[in-house]
């Protein structure tokens, strides 16, 4: 599914240059050792992946190489010189640049505005524009990362702003770049662009550090490839002599399958969700969904693949009553919901809709919650946790050790504030509180957003499981590896529409890429994306 | 008496607006910076006070200002101490230094001048005077009397709006405030202290807040008073969030909140057909009232710097 045409990197000498050498670096926070003798070694002019699963201590390693924290022990090199890194300054100064998951733009100030901020050649901005501008120019033509310097940051799409970082960082005469993640919001297509820029760097000598856990990247991109886990470096190898399975394996510790299982021979029941022509309209006016069709069968998970903001989030809360659209119709179990009087999420529980949202911060827990209260919310009027009014706090407690027993909650410990959990962890509760009601129908939307490899593959154990019980299952993810894992069908989304509908057997990765990004389908379409 | 009532509204608009534009502006830096400033009305108030009681005593109407500039500023750090230094909420920290200030400036003023809170008045000596005392006879009413008629800190506050605008939008240094209001982590990810660059607004801010203080006692009054703001930092502040925390803006809503309190006082008395007298509470609660139905009206926006309130917290 991906075209293994790693350019080979320059070669390797018995003493190869270093960019970058990390070595016995030890950081520990409070009782928690997040990097334990760490040693690195970075070729210059290669590209480098670091992966592991989330809390390995990946970020942590290259926020001490970028001067975010200092570390407890070890020593630090860049290009054979001894850094000793005590703020980003310093880190700028040596060479390094870092392009974080989350963009460190400003929304509000221009391209050129951005790239400038904290070297801005002259104190007035207007010389320090006309300074600017040419060596961009020329610095975008070398590297063919192409941004307008003129818009407002806040207008530019994702794919643009990530190529904005990368110039800014480069701008900054950065020989070495570290990109965290950076394909998380990218399209197929987006990233394969990315990665054509990033093989352009390296063949002019710049160093790349990719921080990732998508494997097909790192065999795609990588020249060597570094796997921590639980702090320290577990495997180290050339890119080469490894595969996918051997990594993951590394990863987690022990053998996974995350691909897609036998098919289930379960053969898709009735419809028992049946939306018709859904039309929202948001606050400020904009047509969020243009009429969307769609029904779901029993024992089947139908997949929504698509770049997060065309639609995904405005389906899931009109699927799950919190939302009410300005036209079509939903039947469920029976009944009809008009706009007049719409699915309400309380009355989607008594149908037997679940709903497990895609932010899990702001709709899913209350963080500073105890696990025992999140666990049970939304269900707190059930006789059996609430009689004549007053909560039965022991049987909440109870039957949260209990979800967290058969989730594999960790740690087991109900008093534990929800927002102390891993992401992973949180999402398991969730799952458990929504899926521990036997629902007929399950909403969810990106449920392995932030959740490690481990917790993946138990967490879509669980959706599969619910599926062969004869549950319908939605399924709202921007990962289309985790959608063609999953679904039987999959859909579509782009700009508020379905623009391709194929049984999972059907699909290519770079089709559903065209459908996703893309006006190929629906050429009449001429407004921005969201 | 056309030309006379014009010439004394317009004159009597700017001498009311320009504290209100000194505090405008310094709360659009601070804001703008990402700290919230409750604190211009304390600020304000606590270099009235330094104003009135430094030019009793030395009788310099320059140490009187650098004194009031002084207090502003050190009120500033210590906002920036709790809320940049140690991320104490920012609200709350502006409030407790108006509430501190409303009480400790009276206190002062007794212990040290005994005159039940007020402090002796200035002479001419150390009052503000118009600098060009003959505009009037020369260009008239309107323009001698209305324009022309003021003291040099009326039109340092105008000439400040164009400075600080400048400062925001075409230096460096204002390009950086502003993100730093807006992405800090950013600013940081950059190589800029985050922390100086909030402090550095700050200090600005209590600039401007001390020459709006300064200017209270010499040139509108000649004595301290207590509470003499009487809510003018509070009117700062809903001017900037009117103007969007934009300077131009924000002196715009300063000059009709000023015009609005020059009218309530034009009208006091004044038999409105089929209403009859208004009473001076209604109309001193205009000003109030409309910046309620404007800010409801026009701020549906998400326009306010977007990291505004937040402590900055390195780490991620």
């Amino acid at each position: 599914m991906n075209d293994h045409t790693p350019i080979p990197a320059t070669s390797r000498e018995p003493g190869p240059p270093l960019a970058v050498r990390m070595a016995g670096i030890r950081k520990t926070f409070g009782p928690v050792r997040a990097n334990d003798d760490v040693t690195l070694d970075v070729a210059s002019g290669t590209v480098h992946a670091l992966v592991g699963e989330n809390g390995a201590g990946k970020s942590t390693l290259m926020s001490q190489l970028y001067g975010l924290y200092v570390p407890d022990a070890g020593t630090i090199e860049v290009f054979g010189k001894p850094a000793h890194l005590r703020s980003t300054h310093d880190a700028i100064a040596m060479g390094l640049g870092m392009v974080h998951q989350h963009f460190m733009l400003v929304d509000t100030l221009t391209a050129l505005e951005n790239v400038m901020l904290g070297a801005e050649p002259h104190a007035l901005l207007l010389r320090a524009e006309r300074m600017v501008r040419p060596r961009l120019q020329s610095l975008m033509e070398s590297t063919g990362l192409r941004v307008d310097l003129d818009a407002r940051v806040g207008d530019l799409p994702v794919g643009d702003r990530q190529r904005l970082e990368i110039l800014k960082v480069l701008f900054r005469g950065a020989k070495v770049l570290i990109l965290d993640e950076p394909t998380a919001v990218l399209t197929p297509q987006e990233t394969q662009h990315l990665f054509g820029v990033l093989a352009t760097l390296r063949s002019q000598g710049t160093t790349v550090i990719l921080i990732t856990h998508k494997l097909d990247e790192v065999m795609r991109l990588a020249d060597r490839v570094t796997v921590m886990r639980a702090g320290r470096i577990v495997h180290e190898c050339g890119v080469k002599d490894t595969s996918p399975a051997q990594l993951a394996e590394a990863m987690v510790g022990r053998k996974v399958n995350i691909g897609r299982p036998a098919t289930t021979g379960v053969a898709p029941g009735e419809v028992v969700l049946d939306a018709k022509g859904l039309q929202v309209v948001d606050a400020m006016g904009v047509t969020r969904l243009h009429g969307i069709d769609l029904a779901l069968r029993a024992g089947q998970i139908v997949g929504v693949a698509g770049v997060s903001g065309n639609g995904q989030s405005e389906l899931l809360e009109v699927l799950s009553g919190l939302r009410t659209p300005r036209a079509g119709t939903l039947r469920l179990a029976g009944e009809t919901f008009a706009p007049t009087r719409w699915l309400t999420p309380r009355t989607a529980r008594r149908l037997r809709l679940a709903h497990v949202p895609e932010d899990r911060h702001a709709r899913a827990m209350v963080m500073d919650f105890a696990a025992w209260e999140s666990g049970i919310l939304g269900y707190e009027g059930l006789l059996v946790y609430s009689g004549g009014g007053f909560l039965r706090r022991r049987r909440m407690r109870e039957d949260t050790r209990d979800m967290m027993e058969r989730f594999d909650v960790r740690p087991r410990q109900p008093e534990l504030a929800s927002g102390r959990f891993s992401g992973g962890n949180q999402q398991k509760l969730v799952l458990a509180r929504e899926l521990g009601q036997a629902p007929h129908v399950l909403v969810v939307g990106q449920p392995t957003r932030g959740v490690d490899i481990g917790a993946i593959e138990f967490i879509h154990g669980q959706l599969r499981k619910l599926r062969e019980a004869g549950c319908a299952i939605l399924l709202v993810s921007s990962e289309l590896d985790e959608i063609l894992a999953l679904s039987d069908r999959v859909l579509v989304m782009n700009a508020g529409r379905i623009t391709g509908e194929r049984p999972v057997e059907a699909c290519t990765e770079a089709e559903l890429g065209l459908l996703m990004a893309h006006t190929e389908v629906h050429p009449e379409k001429a407004e921005a994306p969201a | 008496m056309d030309a006379i009532l014009a010439g004394t509204l317009l004159a009597s608009t700017l001498r009311v607006a320009t504290p209100l534009i000194l505090c405008a502006l310094a709360g659009v830096l601070a804001e703008r910076s990402g700290v919230i400033d409750l604190g211009l009305e304390g600020k304000m108030l606590f270099a009235a006070f330094a104003a009135a009681a430094v030019g009793t005593v030395t009788g310099s109407t320059f140490v009187a200002m650098l004194a009031a500039c002084g207090i502003a500023v050190l009120m500033s750090w210590l906002h920036g101490f709790a809320t940049v230094t140690h991320r104490g909420d920012q609200v709350v920290s502006g409030m407790a230094l108006n509430i501190i200030t409303y009480g400790l400036t009276a206190v002062l003023a007794i212990a040290w001048f005994q005159q039940g809170g007020q402090t002796p008045p200035l002479g001419e000596d150390v009052r503000l005077r118009p600098l060009w005392p003959g505009a009037g006879e020369t260009f008239g009413v309107i323009v001698g009397e209305g324009l022309l008629g003021h003291d040099g800190l009326v039109y340092t506050a105008l000439a400040l709006v164009g400075v600080v605008w400048f400062l925001l939008y075409r230096t460096r240094l204002g390009l950086r405030l502003r993100a730093v209001g807006e992405n800090p982590n950013m600013v940081d990810a950059a190589g800029l202290s985050v922390r100086r660059l909030r402090y550095l607004a700050l200090s600005m801010n209590g600039v401007l807040c001390g020459l709006a203080g300064a200017y209270l006692v010499l040139a509108q009054s000649a004595a301290f008073a207590p509470n003499m703001t009487a809510g003018r930092g509070y009117m700062a502040l809903a001017a900037m969030i009117f103007g969007r925390w934009r300077p131009v803006p924000a002196l715009a809503a300063c000059l009709l909140f000023g015009f609005l309190d020059t009218i309530a006082v034009r009208l006091q008395g004044v038999k409105l057909p089929h209403i009859g007298e208004v009473p001076v509470q209604a109309i001193q609660a205009l000003p109030y009232l409309f910046t309620v139905v404007l800010l409801a009206a026009f701020i549906g926006r998400n326009v306010a710097p977007q990291a505004l309130g937040r402590p900055y917290v390195k780490e991620h």
